[in-house]
């Protein structure tokens, strides 16, 4: 069974203090229930994946970090999602500021129909940098932490849209750090791409973990194995263990854990 | 052998031909309208020639021929070809064309000296020139010395002519309108409550500037009848073929050419002239002759009042229905409504244009802003502006749609991933989604600007006029006048088409006006198809 309600985080040797947080977090799209009593710490400056079959959650739950869940009718929540300590579920938040704090990285990369230089600079814009002057060091310091510079430097101003996928997707994660969030929130970012750009990604986000703290979802267990610090799996809307990847993968403590990721379902 | 085709591909290649033939025949249709239009329409400004034609009974013709058909059975003469020739000169007989049987005919030729007149009255005079007159002394004689001698006077009397027409349209009007101003303010000093020394000061200083209007009234009439003189001391006395005469004041010669001395270079000169005077003049004789430059403009620039009416109407409309509402059946059920909207006669519209904004609206702005010139209607009766709203209301279903489409086209990952970067819906909006919307937008003004340019119907009922005295945009403050009247090219097809007393000498023009219109829908079209085509390259979404 997964840990009981109320029970402390698990994952013994974390490094770094949690910038986010669930306690008791519960999610009702409608009369269905997608989260059941989650509660986890994620670290700061870690890379923590989240990992489970379709449908268990995962998803739900990295949307509630940035209250994406806002955007569709019918979602209760009860519980509390902490953002350095403090909740960020109340009405008086100001979503937008947190969504500067907290950035995303969905699954199908979704460049704005704009030139790759206003890509990157959309959020600087939204936040009220408009200067070009201002843009340009943003745009380039961005595009090279994404890896992304030295294939785009010379079309900046050409569409996005005429990048190929995984050069989109690097894209929209240089989008999101070009307004320096702590946190960047990975929704499947590599389901669409193949395994070259996959490697690339991936290679992109062990150097983001220096500056970032990054959550990501994934169906690929190798992937979560090959760059994340920690590992939780979901199963059915519960957090069914959550420990450090190492050993999540070697000595999983949870009997459907282990049926997980050794393949027997899922 | 090849083997032959089952039933399901001979089914198959059925269905492919019956769809082929039923496109070839449409492209057909239209390519056969234009082509009838274009030289119906672009043959009327050509240069014909003049035949001189003796008939059997002795009497002589200068005609041009624009037709030649077989008889109809049952018509005397059946069998044998007649033409239909125009005889012009309709202040002498009467008449502007004629049939005449070619039988009749014994003798044909083409004399150099034979001259077509276009006229500002009575249409074009055929015959020969006599004797070039100024104030009664005769200044050249013979045909070819008198027809160059008055034709060296022309361009002098054109510019005399402009300088009449400028005068009373301009300056006078002027005048005139600064009386009828100074008119109104007299009635709303009459209303007002005032001291009655105050009243008097007022009412002597009125006086005062409508005594000075006046006089200079007076004094530009006077100089209009010295231009007028002026205007008609030339004289040229011209012969027909069968030898009557008659003086023209060269004055109003619009033209004169002697068609079958003019080399391909003049008559290809005279062919610009006269299409240069069709589509930059103003109509003459209730528009059978002349320019048709009013309607041309009035068309434009009540398409252009409509685009930016119902743009921001039909797109914000659309947003909400998009973008803003939740769904469910009460939405869905105004968009069956909008939809229907569009199948609605466009006369029930104008019915609806007439009560809603002529009378409603425009009754109150008069009430309200313009009382001093009741009961004469300043916004009250029809205008471009009623005109304008009619229209956008009969086309706002069209951009509701389209702009529909065109946000529907927006995935919604692109607006999630602007509110994940910490964009409000405002900002989404105006940044992602209308931008992305644009070719959709364009799509749909493009439809309701061609739709709007052919509309006539809803028109004839709130402010399309026959004929009106002035264009809706010039140069007198404020500069666009919205509650003018103003032609249209749909109605002046109508107009000179089936309400002219000389059909027969209009045709042309029809055929050119209508070729028009469509020019004026093609190159709209085009123009927002071009831009379209532009944005949706910096916009093409490959998740489309």
């Amino acid at each position: 069974m997964a840990p009981g309600p109320g029970s402390q985080p698990t994952g013994p040797g974390q490094v770094g203090r949690p910038i986010l947080a669930t306690r008791d977090l519960s999610l009702w799209y409608g009369g269905s229930q997608a989260l059941s009593e989650v509660t986890l710490d994620v670290p700061e400056r870690q890379i923590t994946a989240l990992i489970g079959p379709s449908g268990c959650g995962k998803s739900t739950l990295l949307r509630c970090f940035n209250r994406m869940n806002d955007l569709i009718d019918g979602v209760r929540i009860t519980g509390d999602v902490l953002f350095h300590g403090q909740s960020i579920l109340g009405h008086d938040m100001d979503v937008n500021a947190l969504r500067k704090r907290i950035g995303m990285v969905f699954q199908r990369s979704n460049p704005f129909p704009k030139s790759i230089f206003e890509n990157v600079a959309y959020g600087c814009r939204i936040h009220g940098i408009r200067k070009r002057s201002e843009l340009e060091p943003i745009v380039e310091r961005s595009l090279r932490r994404a890896a992304l510079w030295d294939e785009v430097k010379d079309r900046l101003h050409e569409s996005a849209l005429g990048l190929s996928g995984g050069q989109q997707q690097r894209l929209c994660i240089a989008r999101a750090i070009a307004v320096e969030p702590e946190v960047i929130l990975l929704d499947e970012p590599c389901s669409a791409l193949d395994p070259v750009s996959t490697a690339r990604i991936e290679e992109l986000m062990r150097e983001l973990r220096e500056t970032y703290t990054l959550v990501i979802v994934t169906h690929n267990m190798q992937q979560a194995a090959r760059v994340s610090d920690l590992t939780g799996f979901f199963y059915l809307g519960r957090l069914v263990e959550f420990a450090p990847t190492g050993e999540l993968f070697v000595s999983p403590r949870d009997p459907q854990t282990e049926a997980y990721i050794t393949g027997r379902f899922g | 052998m090849p083997p032959r085709p089952s039933r399901a591909e001979a089914r198959d290649r059925a269905m492919t031909a019956l769809t082929a033939a039923a496109l070839a025949l449409t492209v057909l249709l239209l390519a056969g309208l234009i082509t009838l239009l274009a030289v119906r329409g672009l043959g009327a400004f050509r240069v014909r020639p003049l035949d001189l034609l003796e008939l059997r009974d002795g009497s002589r013709l200068l005609v041009e021929i624009r037709d030649r058909e077989r008889i109809p059975a049952g018509l005397p003469g059946a069998g044998h070809h007649r033409i239909r020739a125009r005889t012009g000169n309709r202040d002498l007989t009467g008449n502007d064309f004629l049939w005449i049987d070619e039988s009749e005919i014994v003798h044909r030729s083409r004399p150099r000296d034979a001259a077509l007149l276009e006229r500002l009255e009575w249409g074009p005079f055929l015959g020969f020139a006599a004797e070039l007159r100024r104030d009664g002394a005769v200044l050249a004689r013979g045909p070819r010395e008198a027809f160059e001698a008055a034709r060296a006077l022309l361009p002098a009397k054109r510019a005399q002519w402009e300088r009449i027409r400028e005068l009373e349209r301009g300056e006078i009007g002027a005048v005139n309108r600064a009386l009828e101003r100074l008119r109104l303010e007299r009635r709303a000093l009459a209303r007002r409550a005032l001291p009655p020394e105050e009243r008097e000061r007022r009412e002597s200083a009125l006086a005062a500037s409508i005594a000075e209007q006046q006089a200079r009234y007076r004094e530009l009439a006077g100089r209009l009848d010295a231009l007028r003189a002026g205007f008609e001391r030339e004289r040229l006395l011209m012969r027909t073929a069968d030898g009557r005469e008659r003086e023209i004041p060269l004055g109003h010669v619009v033209r004169m050419i002697r068609p079958n001395a003019l080399g391909p270079v003049a008559r290809a000169g005279v062919y610009l002239s006269r299409l240069r005077e069709f589509l930059l003049d103003e109509p003459r004789e209730s528009n059978t002759e002349g320019g048709i430059f009013p309607a041309l403009f009035g068309t434009v620039l009540m398409v252009l009042i409509m685009a930016l009416a119902v743009t921001p109407f039909g797109v914000f409309a659309a947003i909400y229905l998009r973008e803003y509402s939740r769904g469910g059946p009460f939405v869905r059920a105004i968009r069956v409504a909008v939809h229907n909207l569009a199948g609605v006669p466009s006369i029930v519209f104008g019915v609806f244009g007439l009560g809603f904004f002529v009378y409603g609206v425009g009754g109150v702005i008069d009430r309200l802003f313009f009382p001093d010139a009741l009961p004469t209607p300043t916004f009250g009766t029809g205008g471009i502006l009623w005109a304008s709203l009619t229209l956008a209301l009969l086309t706002v279903p069209v951009v509701i749609v389209a702009t529909e489409e065109g946000l529907d086209s927006v995935p919604e990952i692109a607006r999630q991933g602007s509110r994940a970067l910490g964009a409000t819906r405002f900002e989404t909006l105006v940044r992602v989604i209308l931008p992305g919307a644009s070719p959709g937008i364009l799509t749909g003004l493009i439809l309701a600007m061609s739709r709007a340019a052919g509309e006539v119907a809803p028109l004839m009922v709130v402010g399309m006029v026959k004929l009106a005295p002035a264009l809706p945009l010039d140069t007198e403050y404020p500069y666009l006048h919205l509650e003018r009247k103003f032609m249209h090219l749909g109605f002046h097809i109508y107009d000179v088409g089936f309400q002219s007393p000389n059909v027969e000498a209009v045709l042309p023009l029809v055929y050119a006006t209508a070729l028009l219109l469509i020019g004026v829908v093609l190159v709209s079209n085009l123009a927002a198809i071009l831009l379209r085509n532009r944005l949706r390259r910096r916009f093409a979404s490959p998740h489309l």
